[in-house]
């Protein structure tokens, strides 16, 4: 089923599609003037045993934009992040960081990396600064490099007071913060994030919103993976749609959005409404020339998400039908297609859905 | 702070290259030497668990006809070489843990990531910090023999036993740090560990000489090499007039000198070094 697709010589990026396409991402040809992008994944694939953890990705990210990767959990994101990151050979497929290959050259490919995995890795019986400096060790800074970029990151990630506790006294965001400034010692020109806010409290998701619009700015790219819409909505550049170890969208958030077309209304008849009774008013809405479709969203009590045209008489309409069907209405909004919205048209699920 | 990004580096040039390795082998040593000073517990089992072997097995046999072990002297003498061996391999034995632990919780991932000259500075910083435990617990065994009563070897002879001590260790190093790398996780390497330790100690002479043993537990000891380690060992304790060619152990199809044990444990480091080599190269490339 393909639900909308709005490809055309300006916009070859937004591609919609419930079953794949292609050439879902406009993929850049490695001879084409665009060569130079920062990361190249063409027809990545990876299995373990039996299982297709990636079937076939294909993506590029432009020097300096972030770039986020959605999806529920199982859908080949991290997989995909190892294999850029020399963690994981692929079975076949072109990876390529600024030109270089991952397969062929993992070393170089290493020096332009900061990869953060989901989970943290640290040492918890070392301190924050001694976790840092082995880390700049590793990456072959000297003395006085070590020591002024040690510096610089736990400034920037307010780790200072920190610095000289056992990591195993740090809170899961201070410890979050720690294994981000341990990626970013080494001035990577690509840092890769996977989930960099799963868990955290408000404070450390904002210092890690901060540092992240900080770092573009000053030209790094990011690729990073998230479970949250509003995350990605609100840092990334572009975004790619995972599912099933296939890339089903790729776009701004505002293409995406744009693509998947119309207004969205969502109808609450009661705080908690009985699935009998949301289909009933989902039947009788059904029959309005306005709604295009209607779900029913079990996660929000039986809401009914509505995609509807976009003119201005919509929520009347809406409401006039459930008052002939004598149906209180609890709550009713009106708002433009989320990312969400984009994710429940291409998978034909919600996200949060999928990931309980 | 500047976010500016660096430049991919140049290629370095070979002296560069050996400085980068000593930087992150250091490091990485480092890193384990802290884990040992914050966590104590490891160091002083170690060294306590040695002693109470001396101790007690010592009491076992304190009244044990004279002369029983075929040689004069006492069973602190005869076991010492025994425990000195069996606590550098248990220690050996053990290297592969905290690997399997950071590829458990994700810190090898991390290390891996980092733009290492040689990945084998993981494995190279693990068999320099069991070296250096397995030296300090030789030597704390080696003062409580004497304080036993059972006398200090020349300074050859302490060479030639931390030189044998070494050897035993770097080859069980590297095995155990194979498994690390191969086996799905550590409740698998603990499996391992429990399975192999005691038996080797066992089929050993550790605790009794080779003519002690039956023909069949006697060719199982000389398989060990654990007997290559312990023997010469024991012979520098029991005479003080040893030299490379003394006999120090009479196996079935002959006499094996001090030189030819030395030579058969250094041949089984060096084969151990190398039949792990695919394997690192395929967790480590």
């Amino acid at each position: 089923m393909t639900v909308t697709a709005n490809i055309t010589p300006d916009n070859p990026a937004v591609v919609l599609s419930s079953e794949g396409l292609d050439n879902p991402t406009g993929q850049i040809k490695p001879d084409s003037p665009q060569a130079q992008a920062a990361i190249v994944i063409q027809d990545l694939k990876k299995s373990y045993g039996a299982i297709e953890a990636v079937k076939n990705v294909s993506l590029s990210v432009q020097p300096g934009e972030i770039f986020g990767l959605l999806g529920p959990n199982g859908t080949g994101k991290t997989t995909t992040l190892r294999c850029l990151c020399t963690l994981t050979q692929p079975d076949s497929g072109v990876l390529e960081v600024f030109g270089i290959s991952v397969v062929q050259n993992p070393s170089a490919v290493r020096q332009c990396l900061g990869y953060v995995a989901q989970e943290v890795a640290l040492d918890k019986m070392m301190t924050g600064r001694e976790l840092l400096e082995m880390h700049a060790d590793l990456y072959h800074l000297s003395k006085a490099q070590s020591l002024d970029r040690i510096q610089s990151v736990l400034k920037t990630l307010n780790l200072e007071e920190y610095a000289d506790r056992l990591v195993k006294t740090y809170s899961g965001g201070l410890q979050k913060r720690l294994d981000l400034a341990a990626g970013l010692l080494h001035n990577p020109k690509i840092l890769v994030l996977d989930e960099p806010t799963a868990g955290l409290d408000i404070e450390s998701r904002q210092i890690m919103w901060q540092l992240i619009r900080q770092l573009r700015q000053s030209g790094t790219t990011i690729l990073i993976t998230s479970h949250y819409l509003e995350e990605i909505d609100a840092l990334a550049d572009r975004v790619a749609i995972l599912d099933r170890g296939n890339v089903i969208a790729c776009g701004t958030p505002q293409e995406l959005k744009t693509a998947v077309g119309g207004d969205r209304v969502t109808v609450r008849i009661r705080e908690f409404t009985s699935f009998e009774e949301a289909t009933i008013a989902r039947d009788a809405l059904l029959k309005l020339s306005v709604v295009k479709s209607i779900t029913i969203n079990e996660m929000q009590g039986n809401s009914l998400n509505l995609v509807v045209a976009a003119q201005s008489d919509v929520l009347a309409l809406v409401q006039a039908q459930l008052e002939n069907l004598s149906l209180p209405i609890f709550g009713i909004a009106r708002s433009q297609p989320s990312l969400e919205d984009v994710y429940l048209s291409v998978t034909g699920q919600c996200l949060n859905e999928r990931l309980n | 702070m500047s976010l500016a990004t660096n430049p991919i580096s140049t290629p370095a040039n070979s002296w560069t290259i050996a400085a980068n390795f000593i930087q992150e082998t250091r490091a990485l040593t480092k890193r384990l030497f802290i884990q040992l000073i914050r966590r104590p517990s490891t160091l002083i089992a170690g060294l306590v668990q040695p002693l109470m072997w001396l101790i007690l097995f010592g009491a076992l046999f304190q009244n044990a006809p004279e002369g029983f072990l075929g040689t004069s002297g006492q069973y602190q003498k005869f076991l010492g070489a025994g425990v000195i061996v069996f606590t550098a391999f248990g220690g050996a034995l053990n290297a592969g843990l905290p690997v399997m632990f950071d590829r458990e919780f994700g810190f090898l991932n991390r290390l891996l990531m980092a733009p290492l000259v040689s990945r084998s500075s993981i494995v190279f910083a693990s068999a320099i910090f069991i070296m250096a435990l397995s030296l300090l617990q030789t030597v704390a065994i080696m003062t409580t023999i004497a304080l036993l009563g059972a006398g200090v070897p020349n300074i050859l002879g302490v060479l030639l036993i931390i030189s044998i001590v070494m050897v035993l260790v770097l080859a069980v190093t590297s095995l155990s740090l194979a498994l690390a790398f191969s086996l799905k996780g550590h409740v698998e390497l603990i499996a391992v560990i429990l399975v192999t330790n005691l038996p080797l100690l066992f089929a050993s002479t550790a605790l009794a000489p080779i003519s002690f043993m039956p023909t069949w537990l006697q060719w199982i000891a000389l398989v060990n090499p654990l007997s290559y380690a312990i023997e010469p060992i024991r012979y520098i304790y029991q005479h003080s007039d040893w030299t490379l060619g003394s006999t120090v152990l009479n196996a079935p199809w002959g006499d094996v000198s001090m030189v030819a044990c030395v030579g058969i444990l250094s041949f089984f480091a060096a084969f151990s070094l190398w039949a792990i080599q695919p394997l690192l190269k395929r967790s480590l490339s």
